[in-house]
């Protein structure tokens, strides 16, 4: 048992913080890359590219760098550090981990290199109006058409989908839910992206009789799609880890040097207690999380240790989010300041892919599984 | 990073669970783990099987019976205590006044003290919180002054926990009441509850026991050789003990044994015909306490692990804290899953209310003690902030 980085994974995480400081250490930056479309800053994508991070997750045979969970998560927890904007987690974890887990060999090797590369943004078209944290389709159908597929419906929100290249969709085929590829080009295809209120983008996607191309061998694919959402869901968790620290010490910073009554702030007791607790929140979301990539390096249910995860990040990150702001006060709801935008951007976390509440009926209807949770089993099976 | 335990540690955790489970007497681990009376006896006959077999004082210094072990180590040895139940070797003889004595005591004081203290031939109790100073505890007032060969004790303490039991006591006196700063006049002195002079009157609590006691002093004849380390430099001995009592106040494996039961209880009880654990809200409210106590073991781990030179991490103010909350938690959680049959605490003889259920209030009660002693969570916040966010 152990929760220390080995050197190498230092070494990943200090040239991942030097690259994002540059980027983003000044808040103003990112306010003005997310003034714009695509939201990120395609140059800051080309250099996560050079620095093999866009390929971290996948196989090396397929133009990746062959690491796992743990890189991953000290590359989520970094972005959230800055709140980068860069869908990191959205192309390369979520889209990319789909076309990873289900693609044939040829989808892989065009595909992934290309993401690797940073030359293809890929999303994920998934949710859908009406329901939420599916893993199942029902609004997107799939039609065979001959040698391929055609889809219809709408997604939406899809993060990064106007911008995207290319769109992994998933979508109701006979006995379940089937995954497709979509060129961002294709015949029948509408895309209206907005803004998010974390800075990000997001969009209306059409499907019209739309081209598709079948992910993998087809079939059913949910049980593919449950478990990258998990791996999507604990890499949010170390974003969110990663935001609330950088809160947690902005506030810190701001009670020593704010001065109310002819003191700092934290004279007051009544403020300096509530960020402890805000810390203890941060420390309790952060073992779990680590937690929730050994689980998923060493093979174990990944599918409960993102719950888990999810959890204690959803409450924790609620918590010293709201805090923040408070102990800010009227500052802290200004645009131009950054305590705001950590807390808008753990918001938007916890509703992409399940909240705190999602994550805990789930575990709720294993609670009588077992008489007690032993997180060092090994390895862990719930 | 790696999750599992190696396979050295998991040997070593087999090897507890067996002993702990096996050797230490049925009767008394089901009295703890249903929240009954522990007997003095008891308590010492627990103690004394772990102490022939080496478990009961492992953090000592070797030359005292100590093993060397690594705080993992340490930590896995008492989660396993905890969830078969097993009585922990006495706090105030294992890790206050017997690590002090190891450290500051002289060799006479250890070889007088350590081998009783860590067999519980010697029952301490200690005397540190007064009426006026309980987390301010350097504003204690009980003074000792020097007559000839003796310290002549006179004052008060008070929350004595199990004093009733105790055959000797560790004070804190104030032996130089004109020193600059409140804490340089302190001394440690130790010596026997039935020295002429000691009065202990107990205090009952809201659950209806007794465990803490109040103890007066009337001059108190104490022999100088009972003063250990330095004149004065009581208040350093004060701050090292407390360090090593916030390390493993967590409880994480005494809680997860309550939520186990919780779950047990919740399958017997039924509303409309269904077990109550089937219940979504009771089910989800098991499944979110469940949760906070995995992050909360799996930060223990992560501080034990980082915890150097046997020094506290600042950190572990963070088990204490929520330590203490979850625990709470836990029972509160009993004491709704009783729901009506809660009430029935003191029902004995006639009444068909299982005793989970009688003792379940009185437990909730009780531990409302938990956030108070060993610092308060307004202490472990002030520490925290103070230490770790530098506020």
């Amino acid at each position: 048992m152990d929760f220390t980085f080995d050197s190498e994974q230092n070494d990943l995480r200090e040239a991942v913080r030097g690259l994002l400081e540059r980027a983003y250490g000044d808040s103003e930056a990112r306010r003005k890359v997310v003034g714009n479309d695509p939201g990120f800053d395609e140059k800051t994508w080309s250099r996560l590219a050079e620095m093999g991070l866009l390929g971290l997750p996948f196989a090396e045979e397929h133009g990746g760098m062959g690491a796992g969970p743990i890189e991953v998560a000290i590359v989520a927890e970094e972005i959230g550090r800055v709140i980068a904007p860069e869908p990191f987690i959205e192309a390369v974890v979520l889209a990319g981990g789909l076309i990873a887990a289900v693609g044939t060999d040829a989808q892989k090797g065009e595909l992934l290199a290309a993401v690797a590369e940073g030359t293809t943004v890929p999303a994920f078209a998934h949710a859908e109006i009406g329901t939420r944290w599916s893993a199942s389709a029902s609004a997107v159908t799939a039609t065979q058409a001959g040698d391929g597929w055609t889809l219809s419906g709408v997604k939406e929100p899809v993060p990064t989908g106007a911008r995207a290249d290319v769109l992994v969709v998933s979508a109701v085929v006979d006995g379940g839910t089937g995954l497709f590829v979509v060129q961002g080009d294709a015949a029948g295809l509408t895309r209206t992206g907005y803004r998010t209120h974390d800075g990000t983008r997001a969009a209306n996607v059409r499907f019209d009789g739309t081209p598709a191309t079948l992910l993998g061998a087809g079939g059913d694919q949910t049980a593919a799609i449950e478990r990258a959402l998990a791996e999507a869901r604990i890499a949010y968790s170390h974003e969110a880890i990663g935001a609330m620290d950088t809160a947690l010490r902005t506030t810190a910073e701001y009670l020593k040097t704010r001065k109310q009554f002819g003191v700092t702030l934290n004279k007051f007791q009544t403020l300096t207690h509530r960020a402890a607790d805000m810390y203890v929140s941060l420390e309790l979301a952060r073992s779990t999380a680590l937690w929730a990539s050994m689980v998923q390096d060493a093979g174990g249910d990944v599918l409960s240790a993102a719950d888990r995860a999810r959890l204690q990040t959803s409450r924790a990150g609620r918590h010293v989010g709201k805090e923040a702001i408070q102990l800010h006060g009227g500052i802290g709801v200004t645009a131009e300041y950054s305590v705001g935008h950590y807390t808008s951007r753990l918001t938007a976390i916890d509703h992409l892919l399940g909240d705190g509440d999602f994550a805990a009926a789930r575990l709720a209807r294993t609670v009588a599984d077992q008489e007690t949770v032993d997180p060092l089993g090994a390895p862990y099976t719930g | 990073m790696r999750l599992q335990l190696s396979p050295e540690l998991e040997a070593f955790r087999e090897e507890m669970r067996t002993f702990f489970t096996t050797e230490v007497p049925q009767e008394i681990r089901d009295k703890v783990a249903a929240h009954r009376h522990v007997s003095k006896d008891e308590y010492v006959e627990a103690q004394r099987v772990l102490n022939a077999a080496g478990l009961a004082v492992p953090h000592w210094p070797v030359e005292w019976g100590g093993r060397d072990w690594t705080p993992l180590q340490r930590h896995i040895w008492r989660e396993e205590m905890q969830l078969a139940g097993v009585p922990e070797p006495l706090a105030f003889n294992t890790s206050m006044i017997g690590p002090v004595l190891a450290a500051f005591g002289n060799q006479e004081q250890k070889e007088r003290f350590l081998a009783k203290t860590a067999n519980l031939d010697i029952w301490w109790c200690q005397g540190f919180s007064e009426p006026d100073a309980g987390s301010d505890l350097a504003s204690l007032r009980t003074t000792a002054v020097r007559d000839g060969d003796d310290w002549v004790v006179n004052g008060q303490k008070t929350w004595t926990t199990l004093g009733q039991h105790a055959d000797w006591i560790f004070c804190l006196v104030r032996t130089d009441p004109a020193a600059e700063k409140k804490q340089r006049g302190i001394s440690l002195l130790v010596f026997p509850m039935d020295t002429p002079g000691v009065t202990l009157r107990p205090i009952e609590l809201i659950d209806g026991g007794f465990e803490v006691n109040e103890v007066f002093f009337e001059d108190v004849r104490v022999p100088a050789e009972n003063l250990i380390g330095e004149e004065n430099r009581g208040w350093d001995y004060a701050k090292f003990l407390l360090g090593n009592e916030r390390v493993g106040i967590a409880r994480i494996g005494a809680t997860k044994k309550m939520l186990a039961q919780a779950k047990e209880h919740a399958r017997e009880i039924t509303v409309d015909g269904r077990p109550l654990l089937e219940d979504p809200f009771m089910a989800t409210r098991i499944a979110e306490l469940e949760n906070e106590l995995v992050a909360l073991e799996l930060t223990a781990l992560r501080v034990v692990a980082n915890s150097a030179d046997g020094r506290p991490h600042p950190a572990s103010s963070v088990l204490k804290l929520k330590g203490s909350e979850l625990q709470q938690a836990a029972t509160e959680l009993l004491v709704d899953i009783a729901g009506p049959l809660s009430v029935a605490s003191f029902a004995d003889g006639g009444s068909d209310v299982p005793d989970w259920a009688r003792v379940a209030a009185p437990h909730y009660l009780n531990y409302r003690k938990v956030s108070i002693y060993g610092g308060s969570s307004e202490v472990q916040r002030t520490i925290i902030a103070g230490t770790i966010l530098g506020l």
